[in-house]
Order: structure tokens, then sequence, then C-alpha cells
């Protein structure tokens, strides 16, 4: 059953994520990300990494799709304004560089020796928590203090001048 | 639960078309939206090896990249939007005033 699962949620994952590659208009690409993330975050449940898996629904589909959309309609650019997409040399090189990533990903794989599952909660609200707050403590104040410069940097930047 | 082997091979499915994503796309937008994939690739990675092994480093660690993906697609759109302002335009190629 988790292998049927796995299957269907990380067909869908890659098949959003090649539409989010190749769509012409920047809001269609926004929308198969969207998928593309849902589907991440429901392979995250069948890791039993259900704190992650609302984290990324929350966060990443919820808040960060949500400002490329807004991006997206502030730039406004017309249709026939979208850059050209031409056939040039970088997409093939592109797609060697990516074969040669999941090849070695695959090779990988064919060598590397898991021990067996532990079975411990790794995933959990209260494990992620107490980790967070307990030895990952300057890490965690350290990306709220980064996520402040984020917040000042980008009004800094984006606001008009005058 | 399943063999991570699986899972590693799907991250580095969705990383290798994150990269198709940023080498081959002139659509600045779009460009950014690979990152995003190649960072959601990653977490999974990070997912599946941290539940086998029953550490929550793991999670800690994807928790600290979905953070850091949020705040640098943030300041990159705001760069996006103050290049726009000056050059009308989200063509890569035409952003080259710092090439050699």
């Amino acid at each position: 059953m988790e292998q049927i699962l796995f299957i269907i949620f990380g067909a869908i994952a890659v098949g959003g994520a090649i539409m989010v590659v190749t769509r012409r208009h920047p809001m269609a690409s926004a929308l198969y990300l969207i998928l593309t993330l849902f589907a991440v975050a429901a392979l995250f449940v069948l890791r039993q990494a259900h704190f992650l898996a609302a984290i990324q629904v929350i966060v990443y589909a919820g808040a960060v799709v949500v400002l490329f959309i807004f991006v997206i309609m502030l730039i406004n650019v017309p249709e026939n304004k979208l850059p050209v997409e031409r056939a040039t040399g970088l997409r093939l090189l592109g797609i060697i560089a990516a074969g040669m990533f999941i090849l070695e990903a695959a090779l990988l794989i064919r060598r590397f020796v898991m021990p067996p599952g532990t079975g411990a909660d790794a995933g959990s609200i209260q494990a992620v928590g107490r980790a967070l707050f307990t030895d990952y403590l300057l890490a965690f104040e350290i990306t709220s203090v980064l996520l402040l410069a984020a917040v000042v940097g980008a009004i800094a930047l984006a606001k008009k001048k005058d | 639960m399943m063999e991570p082997a699986a899972y590693l091979l799907l991250s580095g499915i969705l990383f290798g078309i994150g990269v198709v994503g940023v080498v081959a796309r002139k659509n600045v937008l779009i460009i950014l939206m690979s990152v995003e994939i190649m960072l959601n690739g990653v977490n999974v990675a990070f997912i599946a090896v941290g539940s086998q092994l029953g550490d929550v480093t793991g999670s800690v660690f994807a928790f600290m990249v979905m953070t850091v993906a949020a705040a640098e697609a943030a300041v990159g759109l705001a760069i996006l939007i103050a290049i726009y302002r000056l050059k009308e335009t989200i063509d890569i190629t035409e952003l080259s005033v710092l090439k050699w």
C-alpha cells in the first residue's frame, strides 16, 4: 500500500515539476508548483513526518507561492512581452546536467545500504519541537534573525524610492 | 516503512528537473520557481533518511531549509521587482550588466 501511494504522489510531484519548468506563462508554472508542493507534502506524511508536511503546506504552498503569484500579478508582463525561449544549446546542457544528477543518485543508491528502520518517532511535532528548543536552539534563533533580515531587505529593495 | 532508496531517487529526479529549469529558462520568475523545486527535492531526501534512521535531525534540517528558502524567495522577488522597475524586462539574458 505504501509503495502504491509513493508511486502515485511521486508521479504527481515529478509531473508537476516538469510542467513548472516547461510552461510559457509564469502563472501556470506557479499553479503547477502548488501541485508539486502538495505532492511532496503527501510524501512527507508517508514517512510519518507530519509536522514537516503541515509546515510545507502552510509555509511553502501557502506563503512562498502566494508571494510568487503576487509578484507575477504585480509585474504583469503582457503575453507578447514574455521572454522568447529559443532552443539554445543551454537546454541540452541543462538536460545533460540533470541526467548526470539522476544517474549519480541512482548509482549511489545501489551502493548504499541503509540500516533497518528503527521506528523511532522522528517527525511528530513533539519530537521536532523538543529538538528545536533544546539541541538546535541556536539555529532556531539564527533563522529568526535571518527572517528579520529578509523582511527588512525585501522592503528596502522593493519599495518605491521617492 | 519502505526503504528510503526510492525516495532518494525521487529526490534526485526533482533536483534534476529544477536544474533544467534554472539552466534552460529565460524567465526570471520560472528560474526562481525551479530553485524552489530543487530545495524541495533536497527536503525529500532529508525527511526520507531522517525518518528511516529515527533521527529528528532530518526533520530539523528540512525545517531550516524551508525557512532559508522562504527568505531567499522573498529577497529574490524583491530584487526582481526593483530590476523590473528599472529595466522593464524579466528576460535574464538582458540582465547582463555584470557579465565580463
